[in-house]
């Protein structure tokens, strides 16, 4: 068979081999490091670019409108709970962009940071399944399905955030991490189970098309909402993520930030297209509930980053505060979704609001593997002992300047873009909400101009006098990702049209997602 | 390879637009006048003398460990006036998992009485 | 069902495991209270699948009859073994906390930064 067709076999079998390839990957690789450690390295690299691209031979074929699906088991659609479906629309696509490109810049970063460790055998095996369950959660179409790949990653993550067991705080932050994970998916258990109950169907679309708004309904609604934003780190939930996020190895943090971001995925799928049909008939406003958990979550990240002094957990509050970023653009999105004269305010919210997901992700990356690369030469954590690097480690400065730029907001980076779409649509919302928001990207701006002076500005320390540049490995992950970020900022309209646009439309259209599965829906946008 | 005009189009938001190359464009050259401005300057100066000693002010200079201003110490007018923020902030956060637990059945509470009764009160309203 | 009782009993099982994640001291204890959590919505899962006057869900020379629903079994059985990897995760990371902090109280541990 010629190229084409092999192409287009690899097209159609895509969502499970997605998931498949890492799994199959994370178990034959304690078996390969038994040769040797550079075979294995090279296999798990080359395990991850195998996912990475047919991750995106299937986001090029969804991103122009089709939805993929995948069944497992009958294919008989009338009967009722005998499958598991893989539904597989624009913005699951997105978020597996995002998921599959941190993976693969975390393991070529891990090549040169981790070298001197022992253990690095089961090291790979876990990133390599917690990839496939981040893929498996963001993929699927199934909300048991959802609840298995959840607990997946969260406890390869809770391994990996307790990595380095020769340090206290390492394991008591992974102990804390796996206690708040499985309380959080234990609450999402009890609302699948409340659904099971009542309609008779665990699949998302056949779920949408029968709800109706009961009281159990709401019960389960706000059990969703509060127990994946506590796993996506909303505020007053987020106390958890500073003390995994500080204390993991860097390469670690830089995929579970694609892990909580793929938690606020949930979020979205289960506001949008769950409840589609039923948020109409709430005369309370969910979107309204996310707005607020947004701007809280913005002013206390911020407010909490200008006082520590310990790098990572810095940029950990700065993730947090980004979060926040995310939710009052896709709740500004939500609020105006039934007011027709705004559908533009909306449209335009929800795509600020996606693209900073993806925006926030690289550069809040940047920033944790900058802090990486300074542990590695200087084996300090502390902002208080640093000082003056500029002079021994310039690429690593040019890097964290890009990463600063980014962060905060500012021309010609991507954050500017995204921020510039949510700054002005929510003022047609309420223009108080985009005084705070712009309020909090100028904070975020000092919070780091402040980390950039302590670390890398200043007189040359005596102490500092045989630090050198890190290795080229991560110097050239880093640099994968500011080149993202650049091309990102300059050509901003390409990547709207082009990737976000379709996102915010699927997302909307909950109506499409239904009828790939039950051809006989009508209702929805 | 593929067309120059969608690189170059400027994207609109709801109430403005936003075209990154001509801001590239204009902050090149700004750099160019601003180098071209330095180059008017006085090229020479004497190594080893005065002129190239750091000068503070006629206060003695102290070893490096202790001129540099620690992390800690930046913003510390911001951070002592609003000082029963920042304080309020650390103790919410102390580090005990007990804690976290309550934040989140606090949250689910919340949420529970403004989704459910809520819809009840403005129902009846 | 008589009265409803194993959903009460669904209630109390996750009152009752709340309470000791976020009021007792000892890491074992907090530990105890998840598996508390789990096992009140393993019951419930399995609650959800009863008929009345029914019998197990087995094909096998059966006498006939209702069945219960088995996919809810299906779901509790895989979440069993969900439980048991996070209790075997968790209990390995309180050994080396103990190794460390050499006590298991927790309030002695979210001290300032080493």
């Amino acid at each position: 068979m010629n190229v084409a067709d092999l192409i287009d076999l690899l097209l159609q079998h895509s969502p499970a081999l997605i998931v498949a390839v890492p799994l199959l990957g994370a178990f034959i690789t304690p078996l390969i490091s038994r040769l040797n450690d550079k075979v294995r390295n090279i296999f798990v690299i080359l395990t991850l670019g195998l996912t990475a691209s047919l991750v995106f031979l299937l986001a090029s074929d969804v991103f122009t409108g089709n939805i993929h699906t995948y069944i497992f088991g009958s294919q008989d659609l009338a009967l009722p709970v005998v499958r598991i479906l893989f539904e597989v629309d624009a913005m699951s696509a997105f978020m597996a962009i995002i998921s599959v490109i941190l993976s693969l810049v975390a393991v070529i970063y891990s090549w040169s940071f981790m070298k001197e460790n022992t253990g690095l055998d089961k090291y790979y095996t876990l990133i390599l399944l917690m990839t496939a369950g981040m893929l498996g959660m963001e993929l699927t179409g199934d909300l048991f399905n959802f609840f298995v790949f959840l607990e997946i990653t969260s406890i390869s993550s809770a391994a990996l955030v307790a990595f380095w067991t020769n340090k206290a705080k390492s394991v008591e932050a992974g102990f804390k991490y796996i206690v708040i994970s499985t309380i959080g998916a234990l609450f999402i258990l009890f609302s699948v189970a409340m659904f099971y109950g009542q309609y008779n169907a665990l699949n998302m679309a056949m779920i949408a098309s029968a709800i109706q708004y009961t009281f159990l309904d709401k019960i389960a609604l706000v059990l969703l909402i509060a127990a994946l934003a506590m796993k996506a780190g909303v505020v007053p939930m987020h106390m958890w993520l500073p003390d995994a996020y500080g204390k993991a190895p860097s390469s670690v943090t830089l995929i579970l930030v694609g892990t909580t971001q793929a938690s606020l995925y949930g979020v979205f799928r289960v506001c949008f297209t769950i409840y589609g049909g039923a948020i109409n008939l709430s005369s309370i406003s969910v979107g309204w509930i996310l707005v607020i958990l947004g701007i809280i979550t913005m002013l206390l990240g911020v407010a909490m980053a200008i006082i520590q002094t310990d790098f990572k957990r810095l940029i950990a509050f700065g993730a947090v505060a980004e979060i926040g970023y995310m939710l009052l653009g896709i709740g500004t999105g939500l609020v105006v979704m039934l007011n027709p004269e705004m559908t533009a305010t909306g449209l335009a919210a929800m795509k600020g609001g996606i693209f900073h997901i993806m925006n926030d992700a690289l550069d809040v990356g940047l920033l944790f593997l900058v802090a990486g690369a300074i542990y590695y030469a200087t084996k300090e954590t502390s902002l208080n002992k640093l000082g003056g690097l500029a002079r021994n480690m310039k690429y690593t400065t040019v890097f964290f300047i890009i990463g600063l730029l980014a962060v905060s907001g500012m021309p010609p980076m991507n954050g500017f873009a995204s921020k510039l779409l949510i700054y002005e649509s929510t003022y047609q919302l309420n223009p108080i909400l985009s005084i705070i928001a712009i309020l909090s990207s100028i904070m975020l701006l000092a919070v780091f101009v402040k980390v950039f002076h302590s670390a890398f500005l200043g007189p040359a320390l005596p102490k500092f006098e045989n630090v050198k540049e890190v290795p080229k490995s991560m110097l050239i992950a880093m640099g994968a990702i500011a080149t993202i970020i650049i091309i990102f900022g300059l050509f901003p309209e390409l990547i709207i049209n082009n990737i976000v646009e379709p996102a915010a439309n699927a997302l909307v259209n909950y109506g499409g997602y239904v009828r790939e599965v039950i051809p006989s829906f009508t209702g929805g946008v | 390879m593929f067309a120059l005009e969608p690189l170059l189009e400027t994207f609109q938001t709801g109430s403005g637009f936003w075209n990154p190359i001509i801001w590239v464009v204009a902050i090149i050259v700004a750099f160019l006048i601003a180098v071209i401005l330095r180059g008017f300057g006085n090229k020479e100066y004497k190594k080893k003398t005065g002129q190239t000693q750091s000068f503070l002010s006629g206060n003695p200079e102290y070893e490096k460990e202790q001129m540099h201003i620690k992390s800690s110490n930046i913003y510390w007018g911001f951070t002592e006036s609003l000082k029963w923020v920042f304080d309020s902030l650390k103790k919410m956060h102390t580090g005990n998992v007990s804690d976290y637990a309550l934040w989140f059945v606090i949250v689910m509470a919340i949420l529970f009485i403004v989704l459910i009764m809520g819809e009840n009160l403005v129902g009846a309203i | 069902m008589i009265f409803n009782i194993p959903f009460i009993a669904v209630a109390a099982l996750i009152l009752i495991g709340l309470y000791a994640v976020i009021f007792k001291r000892n890491l074992i204890k907090m530990v105890i209270g998840i598996t508390l959590i789990e096992s009140g919505v393993n019951l419930f899962l399995i609650t959800l699948g009863y008929r009345e006057g029914s019998i197990a869900p087995i094909y096998t020379s059966s006498p006939g009859g209702i069945m219960a629903l088995p996919v809810p079994q299906a779901l509790t059985l895989t979440s069993i073994v969900i439980g048991v990897a996070v209790l075997a995760l968790m209990l390995s990371l309180v050994i080396h906390i103990y190794r460390h902090y050499g006590t298991l109280d927790v309030r002695k541990m979210g001290g300032p930064e080493e």
